[in-house]
């Protein structure tokens, strides 16, 4: 059962194949398996999960099922979850047990979606390839040599290798669609304010954004429906409504002009993902959609601007981690800075600690001009392109990545070299931006993807290229060897 | 040398809202610790900020009523530092584009003269929580209760010259946003308190000196105290050869003096930046103009309308209209037909000390204005003596009934009859031969004497004039 | 543009985060490439462009003032360690 996607199970569960307990058993019996493997999960919430099934399966007896009633999904250890550990991949949280539901938790608990467990991360999302978490690396099912991509690297490798139907992600600057191109799965994230924010654990508040790791477009679709909209306790989520994304689905791409940005195109891209970037577009173009070439020309600088921005704010939003209402506290501290220095030092990784210190020095005095204001009017400059070319087309279209996914270990030690991964992701952020990344093929026996990008609140017409696209090829449906049918 | 006192004043007004400025916690004073502290407060992972449409309404009022212009568009930045009582490690704060800006109010001095004093600008900002210093084994104790509660913090011009100026400023504020109805003005609790920025340069220079300011001063007379002392202790320092240094001080109520604050000697640097959790504040021009139409009478226009109206003194008026209750209560004993100074002399007179004795405040009086509107139509209608009146007030102050039914109950009508009041003279004429006889000689100072008597004989009662008439007329006729 | 140890020792104790004499040359070294990266800003040409806050252009919604939150001091202080009387503890604060 663990093969099909969630829309499949969906309509298994609605036509009575099996129940939501043995799916949901199924699942927690493939976690059991394959995570010492993979170590995807921080914490898997077996009984609640069962517990929640059983009462899915009786919602459904007493014809009260929704279409999301029963189906299992894994969040991101970035959520709150009342009652359950939430760690946010650090020894800072380590011991943090939430009192309260993210509204993303919440909204999808009351559609009855069933929680599997808490994903491993980068550690509060600082990372391209989940090493920064203290729980260790998660392994990419494709390659266990390899990494899975991050920081929703966890969520990543759990939809891959099939011990979750569908997980949710955070991307700040292409934590879900980097790990989603590393690891042959669809992730889609939303145009910012398009989900509540409220409750997701913040690292740069401009720029994150909750969206989904999954199997396909339409099972994004499916779950963006019950996840988006306006959150009172958000002032940043957008009072837009929310059409029906599945509805949207099956459109014809006739007619649809789709922009190749050629700054995607840099020598930084391997030869083998630009050979499948070029079959990608050839499946578009099949589908009646023109492709152009467009030019975002201070796309250049998203890499340094966004090494302003977000170390800015996550420094600031940091700042509560001091050991005194939750969190790590060190041990019998001298007096009240000890008790700050050592329990931030203590509790937080090389990489958040890279961070904070890049985002105190540049708002610090005498920076703040220099670098803070400076990279808030660059950002400007590249949102003002993306809008530019969305006068002429309707999508944009490059490489998630510029290689596939690369050794554990290979970059760890070399930060710059990490952030330059981001390349073509961070520019989506930096302009708020919905955007996805779809399995697209194969380099070297590793999985890449496309990225598809739309105009604010495009979603839907975003989903039915991916969606149309899947049904032209079966990427999507590829799973690793040892994950595969047999396996489980 | 003559030394000229520069002082500028930041004012943080903790506003009336039910709820905090970006929660839905509640604002009241006095709970138990923490139980007032809910997730946004406490700066727990996750959360965040939505904030308080009335703390902004509140904001634009004290922005009109002091002359100030609006920001169509202000913005919310983070101020960042590191304090136990601080959750989030920074504060939610309006620092580049403040909601007010730019305005004035006029302060009364007490000799009568008029002072214009400059608002800066005026921002939203959340409240700290509060460090418990009592001992917890060498601990400290952190309630979070007051943080998140709005703050409008009013910051003046440097245009003070004396710690009299700065009070009368305070004073003025403190009455300005009680009239305003956006803080409730007490001191001791917090609600209204205010930085001084002190610095002092030569008579006839231009130039400021360099200033230090004094944290936290809850009450006028601390103010008064604490500028006078820095005053002072700036212009040793100039005066031995040495020169201020710009820092941060804390008034030490106990040893009536400044020092250091050891807690902010560490230069800091607040690394502000716009919060990106929160939008830009948009304040339409037509949201402003309800607001400028639902103002109430201010302070000053009030004071003027009362001199003009009711033929009061600039004084009187001034005493009248400190607090809007007060002049509320004025306004219907006087509105009510009653002779306006007689009504003012009672409310500032045995109204006010009753009040202040038995601690009450003017609008949970035992003796509301109706009833002393009634007790005043007896005055002016004859039917009892001022001095009776007062006799008459103890009683309804008891609660023993309506002036009338004092009056009539306690039989303290007054006698207004000649003939019974002449015979109440004649007797005491023949019960006192001597006292007649020295006055008939020309000792006429004795005419006090029996009026003397005559009203303790009719207990008070008499009506005072016609006694003097009627007694003149027995002796010396 | 490098950063000195001075600095970095600067901005640690700024942020409140304890670094051992071992992890600074580290942190020099890392903070310095990071800082090299940024400054590939000081090409752009942003005469005239204004600072972007936000992604969207939107306005700060208002919150009506009604208190919904209860108490609930005891679930909220379960994630602390040192607590008396409903008080959070923390070294002697010295003002």
């Amino acid at each position: 059962m663990h093969t099909r996607t969630l829309a499949e199970l969906a309509a298994a569960l609605r036509d009575g194949d099996f129940s939501s307990e043995e799916l949901v058993g199924h699942f927690l019996d493939r976690i059991e398996t394959l995570d010492a493997t993979l170590n995807a999960f921080v914490t898997v919430t077996r009984d609640q999960a069962l517990e929640a099934a059983r009462s899915a399966d009786s919602a459904r007896a007493d014809g009260q099922a929704g279409p999301l009633t029963g189906l299992p999904i894994a969040h991101k250890d970035i959520f709150c979850t009342r009652g359950v550990k939430t760690s946010c991949g650090s020894r800072m949280l380590d011991n943090f047990v939430s009192p309260y539901d993210a509204t993303v938790v919440g909204r999808l608990k009351a559609a009855g979606v069933v929680m599997l467990g808490k994903t491993n991360m980068d550690e509060f999302a600082m990372g391209s390839s989940n090493e920064t978490s203290w729980y260790g690396p998660v392994r990419n099912p494709w390659d266990l040599n390899k990494v899975p991509g991050g920081s929703s690297g966890g969520s990543a490798a759990a939809v891959a290798a099939r011990m979750a139907p569908a997980a949710t992600g955070t991307d700040t600057g292409g934590s879900i669609r980097q790990p989603a191109a590393l690891t042959n799965t669809t992730g889609l994230k939303p145009t910012y304010g398009r989900v509540s924010r409220y409750g997701m654990i913040a690292f740069a508040s401009s720029l994150d954004q909750a969206g989904t790791i999954t199997a396909s477009a339409e099972d994004a679709a499916m779950l963006l429906g019950a996840m988006a909209g306006h959150d009172p306790r958000d002032s940043t989520s957008a009072e837009v409504p929310v059409p029906d994304y599945l509805e949207a689905l099956g459109q014809s791409l006739s007619g649809v002009r789709i922009g190749l940005a050629k700054e995607f195109l840099d020598d930084g891209l391997d030869p083998g993902n630009a050979a499948v970037l070029e079959q990608a577009l050839k499946v578009f173009r099949g589908l009646g959609a023109s492709v152009e070439e467009v030019s975002l020309p201070n796309l250049g600088l998203s890499v340094p601007t966004y090494y302003v921005v977000a170390p800015a704010e996550c420094s600031s939003n940091l700042s509560r981690f001091d050991g005194i209402r939750f969190g790590y506290r060190a041990e019998d501290p001298r007096d009240l800075t000890d008790l700050y220095k050592r329990s931030r030092g203590e509790g937080f990784g090389a990489e958040v600690k890279r961070r904070i210190m890049t985002g105190t020095y540049v708002l610090s005095a005498g920076y703040y001009d220099a670098y803070y204001l400076k990279a808030q009017r660059v950002r400007q400059l590249i949102a003002g392109d993306f809008q530019r070319v969305f006068q002429d087309v309707d999508l944009i279209v490059g490489p998630t990545t510029p290689t596939p996914a690369f050794d554990i270990g290979a970059k760890v030690d070399d930060p710059v070299t990490m952030y330059l991964n981001d390349i073509y992701t961070i520019g989506v952020n930096l302009a708020g931006l919905p955007g996805m990344s779809v399995p697209c093929g194969f380099v070297g026996g590793l999985p890449v993807g496309l990225q598809i990008i739309g105009n604010h609140f495009d979603e839907g017409r975003l989903l039915n290229a991916a969606y149309m696209y899947q049904r032209e090829t079966d990427w999507h449906h590829r799973v690793p060897d040892g994950f595969s049918p047999e396996s489980g | 040398m003559e030394w000229e006192v520069v002082i500028g004043l930041e004012i943080h007004a903790q506003l009336k809202t039910a709820s905090k400025i970006f929660s839905a916690a509640s604002t009241q004073f006095g709970a138990e610790p923490n139980t007032q502290a809910c997730l946004v407060d406490l700066g727990y992972p996750g959360v965040l900020p939505v904030l308080n449409g009335d703390a902004v309404r509140m904001a634009v009022r004290f922005g009109l009523a002091s002359h100030s212009s609006i920001a169509p568009r202000s913005i919310f930045a983070r101020k960042n530092y590191f304090y136990p009582d601080l959750p989030k490690g920074y504060q939610i704060s309006q620092y580049e584009l403040p909601v007010v800006h730019d305005g004035w109010v006029d302060v009364v001095l007490d000799d009568g003269s008029r002072k214009r004093v400059g608002i800066t600008r005026a921002h939203l900002e959340e409240d700290a929580g509060k460090s418990l210093h009592e001992d917890f084994h060498g601990l400290t104790g952190i309630d979070l209760n007051r943080a998140g509660t709005p703050l409008l913090e009013i910051v003046s011009e440097p245009d003070m010259r004396s710690a009299k100026e700065a009070v009368a400023y305070m004073k003025l504020i403190h009455q300005l946003v009680r009239y305003l109805d956006i803080c409730d003005g007490n001191m001791q609790e917090g609600s209204l308190r205010c930085d001084a920025n002190i610095s002092v340069r030569p008579m006839g220079r231009h130039e400021f000196g360099t200033r230090a300011e004094i944290k936290n001063l809850n009450s006028f007379r601390f103010i008064e105290r604490a500028i006078n002392y820095e005053a002072e202790r700036q212009i040793d320092i100039i005066e031995s050869g040495g020169s201020v240094v710009q820092e941060t001080r804390l008034y030490d109520s106990g040893k009536d003096e400044t020092r250091p604050m050891r807690s902010k000697e560490e230069a800091n640097d607040y690394r502000y930046f716009p919060d990106p959790d929160l939008l830009p504040l948009k304040i339409e021009e037509q949201t402003v103009e309800s607001i400028r139409a639902d103002l109430p009478e201010l302070p000053w226009e009030k004071r003027d309308r009362f001199v003009e109206s009711y033929g009061l003194s600039d004084y009187d008026a001034g005493v009248l209209t400190t607090a809007r209750s007060t002049a509320d209560y004025f306004e219907t004993v006087a509105s009510g037909g009653a002779d306006a100074k007689l009504a003012a002399n009672w409310v500032m007179g045995e109204l006010a000390g009753a009040l202040n004795k038995a601690g009450i405040e003017i609008e949970n009086s035992p003796v509301g204005p109706d009833a002393l509107r009634g007790l005043l139509s007896r005055i002016a209608d004859e039917t009892i003596s001022g001095k009776i009146a007062k006799e008459v007030f103890e009683s309804m102050w008891a609660g023993e009934g309506s002036a009338d039914e004092i009056i009539d109950g306690k039989g303290l009508r007054q006698i207004t009859d000649s003939s019974a009041i002449q015979s109440v003279i004649d007797q005491v004429l023949a019960d006192n031969p001597q006292q007649l006889e020295q006055y008939r000689a020309g000792k006429v100072k004795l005419l006090g004497f029996f009026v003397g008597q005559v009203m303790k004989a009719t207990r008070g009662q008499a009506n005072p004039a016609q006694v003097n008439d009627l007694l003149r007329r027995s002796l010396d006729g | 543009m490098a950063l000195t140890r001075r600095q970095v020792e600067n901005i640690a104790n700024l942020a409140r985060l304890e670094i051992t004499e071992e992890e600074i040359p580290a942190f020099v070294e890392n903070l310095s490439g990071i800082i090299d990266l940024v400054d590939q800003l000081n090409a752009a040409q942003t005469d005239h462009v204004e600072p972007m806050a936000h992604p969207l252009n939107m306005v700060q919604p208002l919150r009506d003032d009604r208190v919904t939150e209860i108490d609930e001091r005891d679930v909220f202080q379960a994630n602390a360690s040192q607590l008396e009387s409903g008080l959070y503890l923390v070294p002697k604060v010295i003002e």
